[in-house]
């Protein structure tokens, strides 16, 4: 079977599109099918399926990530296989191998090792684990195949502007608009480590905590997210505020993170707002009214991410 | 440009000057890293790095000794700091590095163009962690050497120096980094100053500590990091190293202070074919350099005349825990149950 190829996809002079970022948590087999169920009906144009984040998790396999992905492709929507994010065991290094190998659906690739099973062969999707911070890096990266690329979720909107007005011409920009930011990933499990517990003995504790485990300061104030090897700010990051400066950036897709219960409604606000069915503010109401709040944009603006403005 | 002495294990210190320079080369390092002053390298701090001559000088003193001298450039610049990081790669190769200490895919572009004899590593902070992304780097760039990110264990370390013909260095010494290097935000997060483009985690001007008895608390930009009792002893605030609520626990959530030291694993990293062992410290001063170094010449050495009959000796780590966070040491990932 053929590797959907990006040129089926002009996305030219089309309003920015919405993509489904791959669910960062350990949810079981049933929560995902009936998560990638009601996908079909959401306002989504791609949609990245995969575990990310640790390889002990295995709640499907790849061939049911693809049969999932077809169900998806049929309803009309883009599907890519996303690579795991920090790869350490051999096991982990074969199923990049499998996932980079898929032939069926394009690839997210979430570390150097998946750009370089891909490149030359297949185009990829460079996720925002590859530090992509320049112009040249770009360069290198859509040299090798890449047909999108989704920046550090890091970058302030004016070294984007500056990113991207040099960016090699056909290549998609994929801006992370909605979620816990992903912000560092380690050896040690951070949810077993709560439960005094080594990874080796996990008893995938993180299965109980579909949306991670709050961390706070001594004061209660919320920081951090612990899902697992990963830790995400506690805030969801959200651009939604900054929609005339997004679109003036000239990007292609707003990447939104699943959430374990609100992803839908989210993803009607943004699509609401993108269409221009709805006002910026309006939507950030809605935003508010889900109970998805605090929200931080502090990295769009340059400083600390846990800010907003 | 000098070549590493064959079938050892390297030794590779720290210099964020040139006395603590020349303590580390007296001392019996093999090779000292070094960077520029600015956003150049992951040790940006106030008053500490090399200006040009500075560096020229340093390797001088690092050849008159039969050593070898590297330069960190592993920041990702971003456009605005890029003419500075191209710069810096001139400036390094011009001032006669022996090899060039990149992460980002431009900057390692840009050196193995304009520079294709000029030998390369790949910095820590590039994350690799397996064969495939160790070949991209090396056949792209012509990378002789990856620094690995202190997150796989011991067989983990093995699998990879035998899967690639690739020179592999491993941290042995100084300050846990918890997270995969270059893919941590937490500090950009509570602080704004990325550590990727700034080079600077947890920087001196967003910590704050005040007495408030009987705790004495320390804030990172206004983020409660932690709080210390009387006589009890302060690590600096990364964000990863204090005490959080997780639920109604307080805890080192993420990692307690505390050091790496790989001694106890000396003869496994040799056995494997480690290449280089590098320590971990820049910023620290003279008196580290020369005691960390001195410590580690004497135990590579022991180890490679007799790995079999090799010993911690409890002075070896008497020094290297007075040097160590938290006056604790830990093998890190190295260990499964550490994870």
């Amino acid at each position: 079977m053929a590797v959907d190829s990006p040129q089926a996809r002009p996305r030219h002079a089309r309003p920015i599109g919405i993509s489904l970022a791959p669910v960062p948590y350990f949810w079981s087999r049933q929560a995902l099918e009936d998560f990638y169920r009601a996908a079909v009906d959401w306002p989504v144009d791609t949609v990245y399926l995969g575990e990310t984040v640790c390889g002990k998790r295995r709640a499907l396999r790849l061939g049911e990530w693809i049969e999932l992905g077809e169900t998806l492709a049929e309803s009309g929507k883009e599907v890519v296989l996303s690579s795991q994010i920090l790869v350490e065991a051999d096991s982990e290094v074969a199923t990049l191998e499998r996932v980079c190998d898929n032939g069926r659906f394009s690839v997210e690739a979430n570390d150097m090792g998946a750009v370089h099973r891909l490149a030359g062969r297949i185009p990829f999707v460079a996720g925002p684990h590859l530090n992509i911070y320049n112009a040249p890096a770009l360069s290198v990266t859509t040299q090798s195949g890449a047909y999108r690329w989704v920046p550090p979720v890091e970058l302030p909107a004016s070294t984007l502007a500056a990113l991207l007005g040099a960016r090699p011409p056909g290549l998609e920009t994929e801006l992370f608009g909605f979620g816990r930011l992903p912000l560092a990933f380690s050896a040690r499990c951070f949810t077993a480590r709560a439960h005094g517990l080594s990874k080796d003995d996990c008893r995938f504790r993180c299965q109980d905590y579909p949306d991670g485990l709050p961390l706070h300061s001594q004061e209660g104030e919320a920081l951090f997210n612990i899902n697992g090897v990963q830790l995400q700010s506690a805030a969801p990051f959200s651009v939604l505020s900054e929609m005339a400066r997004v679109r003036a950036l000239g990007i292609e897709y707003l990447r939104i993170l699943p959430l374990a219960n609100l992803t839908g409604e989210v993803l009607d606000v943004f699509h609401a707002v993108l269409s221009g069915d709805q006002a910026p503010t309006d939507g950030e109401a809605r935003l508010d009214g889900l109970g998805l709040t605090p929200r931080c944009n502090g990295f769009w603006h340059g400083q600390a991410g846990m800010g907003v403005q | 440009m000098r070549e590493p002495r064959p079938h050892t294990l390297e030794l590779v210190c720290p210099a964020g000057s040139l006395p603590a320079l020349k303590a580390a080369v007296d001392a019996g390092a093999d090779a000292v890293y070094i960077g520029l002053r600015g956003e150049t390298n992951a040790r940006n701090f106030p008053g500490l790095n090399f200006h040009r001559r500075q560096a020229a000088e340093a390797v001088r003193y690092a050849h008159a000794a039969g050593a070898r001298l590297f330069m960190a450039l592993n920041t990702y610049p971003d456009p605005g700091r890029w003419p500075a990081a191209a710069q810096a790669v001139d400036t390094a190769v011009g001032v006669g590095a022996d090899a060039l200490i990149l992460a980002d895919l431009g900057l390692l572009h840009y050196a193995a163009t304009h520079y294709p004899d000029q030998r390369l590593h790949l910095s820590v902070q590039a994350s690799v962690t397996h064969r495939h992304a160790i070949a991209l780097y090396a056949e792209r760039f012509g990378v002789r050497r990856v620094v690995l990110p202190r997150v796989l264990s011991l067989p983990q370390v093995r699998r990879v120096v035998h899967n690639t013909p690739v020179e592999v260095e491993v941290f042995g010494f100084g300050s846990l980094c918890v997270m995969a290097e270059g893919r941590c935000g937490l500090s950009a997060y509570v602080t704004g100053s990325s550590p990727n483009q700034c080079g600077v985690c947890a920087p001196a001007q967003a910590v704050r500590w005040t007495e408030t008895p009987p705790a004495r608390e320390v804030r990172l930009n206004g983020v409660l990091i932690d709080r210390f009792g009387p006589n009890e002893p302060a690590g600096y605030p990364v964000p990863c190293k204090g005490r959080f609520a997780v639920g109604q626990h307080v805890f080192h959530a993420i990692e307690e202070p505390t050091s790496l030291n790989v001694l106890d694993v000396l003869p496994e990293l040799l056995r494997v074919g480690v290449r280089a062992l590098k320590v971990e410290g820049r910023q620290r001063g003279v008196a580290y350099v020369r005691q960390v170094t001195q410590t580690l010449r004497e135990a590579i050495d022991h180890c490679q005349a007799d790995p079999d009959s090799y010993s911690v000796k409890p002075g070896w780590l008497r020094i290297l825990d007075r040097h160590s966070e938290g006056r604790r040491h830990t093998l890190g990932a190295l260990e499964r149950p550490w994870q």
